[in-house]
């Protein structure tokens, strides 16, 4: 029955164009509002890592100023001053750990036909690559070594190595950034972590165009590309100061093999903190932390609170869409007594007819669901066009979207076609045969 | 075949009660061609609608081939609707957007009956009733009488026991309506039960045997002209008012 229902379905869709294409029109617009709002949201909210959102952890440390918290909410803050990585680096307690911060570095290609150019640059250690598993194109990450003897050596992302050695296996071979030629190591895959988890000061950024040693930049004295934070000047000038400071100006991330070894490290950060403050440095209460990455992310509200808001009101506007879709199917399916009088006087039971018009509902959804899909498509295209490149990453729909989309329209179709269909359901068949 | 005892049907609405049908009895045998007449408002519709099964009595009783239709419910009152009744109407009422083939498929895809057989059953119904070329016609290319030849095919596709016609040539001009009359007789020759209401004289002395409904009671059992005709099951005194 349920392909007979389906062909009375489409006959009766095709007799009314005009009413069928309105409500496959509310229902679409009601969808490609909701889903454009949630496929933001989704891509925002996601954590890439959940697979290891126990074991990866940012410690935080509450070297702020005595006389006031570092938020209003009296958190710790969310960077490393120098000697605080320095110390929790060198303890090595974890069982990885790296300190990380964004620089830049003018980059110099060997072909003529290019030009000079400047390249985001992410400096870590080299477990930064076992933490954050970017896939491998060619070759590999650095090692520890590399890292200890303040090695000159890169990891290139697939964009710069397309750039500057056309997709070629360029392992092994040099690269001029900035004063110092890098050997390059190993190619990534193209790599994007939405949110980029690893560096929540931006976290619709891209990934950056290479990767070198943490202990290399630093022997290099490159700045952060990011925020640096001081609650007092520092003592020394130039680059020496910046390292002895208490300005916090770079992200520290430790991973850990099982989640066992989680409290052994809390313990140490607090026995670090005490230790400090035998120094006269941490003059505030004790205050760690080490945050999973779904604390993380709340922590730095990588979703908004307008974002949440918006999929409200989307999906607000998907309700009242779908109210006006309750009415048309009850105009429609009213209007439709005579068929429900002649096929209940032929044999059609009250759940034979309720079948053949939530079916014909549900044909409606499935409209509206594809042709919301593409309005989605539209909207996200839109919003691609308009915000800032950051966030086209977030208006990408995928497979699971795609099917997310198809339920929440057939489902809400159907919702709303409940009660038009049970209000055909229970028209008298004999009334309706005496007035045809 | 039919059977109702001491039947009530009682409309109410919040100010007034309307007795419909009041100790309503009435026996048909199998094999009967039975026109039921009587004024308008008597309440010859109301009897048609229960006896089709499509709508439920205040009190009494009601047996259909056997079966005591009290106490069923929808599906079972569908069911035994689809199986044991035919429905012919004055307005036809076939759905305009399905062409001849699938109208006369309506009431044996509620049967569940599979494709070759529902095939089967509907070319030989509208060959029957001298349609069989124009099964891809629809309703509105077609005149009057040929529609209600359709209506005719698609209750005979089903095959039933009963056949209730309401005013079945009401809509037809004297010639269609002719036409109509054979073909139910006919239907009937070959054994199906048939009750029909009408307002016409000259159609309800074509039955075998008339019953006149006024104010809800079977007022008056007449033997047609033409129970001589063929032999007849019909026993004058199995109808009481």
């Amino acid at each position: 029955m349920f392909t007979y229902y389906l062909r009375l379905a489409v006959t009766s869709m095709r007799r009314t164009p005009v009413l069928t294409g309105l409500m496959v029109l509310a229902v679409a617009m009601g969808i490609g509002a909701s889903m454009t709002a949630l496929t933001v949201l989704r891509a925002m909210a996601q954590n890439p890592y959940s697979h290891k959102n126990e074991v990866l952890r940012v410690p935080q440390l509450d070297s702020w100023n005595p006389e006031s918290a570092y938020d209003e909410e009296g958190n710790p803050p969310d960077q490393f001053t120098y000697r605080d990585a320095r110390a929790l680096l060198d303890a090595g307690k974890a069982d990885y750990q790296s300190a990380q911060y964004r620089t830049g570095l003018s980059i110099q290609p060997e072909q003529d036909s290019l030009l000079p150019f400047n390249a985001s640059i992410r400096v870590a250690g080299s477990d930064f690559f076992q933490m954050f598993e970017p896939a491998f194109r060619y070759g590999n990450p650095w090692t520890r070594a590399d890292d200890a003897r303040k090695a000159r050596v890169v990891v290139l992302s697939a964009e710069l190595n397309d750039k500057l050695f056309g997709g070629e296996n360029s392992v092994g071979r040099d690269v001029q950034m900035g004063d110092e030629r890098y050997r390059i190591v190993g190619v990534l895959e193209p790599w994007l972590p939405m949110p980029r988890v690893y560096d929540l000061q931006e976290p619709f950024e891209e990934a950056e165009d290479a990767f070198i040693p943490f202990e290399t930049a630093v022997d290099k004295e490159m700045g952060a590309h990011g925020n640096n934070n001081c609650w007092r000047s520092p003592e020394k000038p130039g680059y020496a100061g910046q390292l002895e400071s208490e300005c916090i100006w770079m992200q520290f991330w430790v991973g850990f093999d099982d989640v066992a070894s989680v409290a052994a490290y809390r313990q140490f950060l607090d026995d670090y903190v005490r230790d400090q403050k035998a120094l006269g440095r941490f003059e505030r209460p004790l205050n760690n932390r080490l945050s999973t990455i779904d604390e993380w992310m709340t922590r730095k509200e990588v979703v908004q609170r307008d974002s949440r808001t918006q999929v409200w009101i989307a999906f607000g506007f998907l309700i009242v869409c779908i109210v006006n879709t309750v009415g048309l199917l009850l105009a429609k399916f009213l209007g439709r007594s005579g068929e429900v009088g002649v096929r209940r006087a032929l044999g059609a039971s009250r759940r034979q007819v309720f079948a053949q018009f939530l079916i014909e509902s549900g044909m409606v959804g499935v409209a509206g669901g594809v042709l919301g899909l593409l309005l989605t498509g539209l909207m996200l295209a839109g919003m691609r066009a308009l915000q800032d490149e950051s966030y086209g990453h977030l208006t990408r729909i995928d497979t699971e979207m795609v099917g997310i989309t198809l339920i929440v329209a057939i489902g809400a179709t159907l919702l709303a076609g409940l009660i038009p269909t049970w209000r055909a359901c229970q028209i008298a068949p004999a009334l309706q045969l005496k007035s045809q | 075949m039919l059977e109702m005892k001491q039947l009530n049907k009682v409309y109410r609405t919040h100010l007034i009660e309307t007795h419909a049908l009041r100790d309503f009895s009435l026996s048909v045998r199998e094999g009967e061609f039975v026109a039921v007449t009587g004024p308008s408002g008597s309440g010859k519709t109301t009897f048609l609608n229960i006896a089709g099964l499509l709508e439920e009595f205040s009190g009494g009783e009601y047996w259909l081939d056997g079966v005591d239709t009290r106490g069923l419910n929808d599906d079972g009152r569908s069911r035994l609707r689809n199986e044991k009744i035919g429905f012919i109407f004055q307005g036809f009422n076939l759905l305009p957007d399905l062409n001849l083939f699938d109208n006369v498929d309506v009431p044996l895809r509620y049967r569940g009956l599979p494709a070759a057989q529902r095939r089967e059953r509907i070319e030989s119904a509208l060959a029957r009733v001298g349609l069989g070329a124009r099964q891809k016609h629809y309703p509105a290319e077609l005149s009057g009488g040929q529609q209600q030849r359709v209506a005719i095919a698609r209750a005979l596709a089903g095959q039933p026991r009963l056949l209730l016609a309401d005013e079945p040539t009401g809509n037809l001009d004297s010639m269609m309506a002719r036409g109509v009359m054979d073909l139910l007789e006919e239907i009937n020759d070959q054994g199906t039960t048939i009750i029909m209401v009408t307002h016409d004289p000259e159609l309800a002395a074509r039955a075998q045997r008339n019953v006149h409904i006024i104010d809800g009671q079977v007022s008056e059992v007449e033997r047609g002209p033409q129970l001589g005709r063929r032999e007849a099951a019909t026993d004058p005194n199995a109808a009481a008012a």
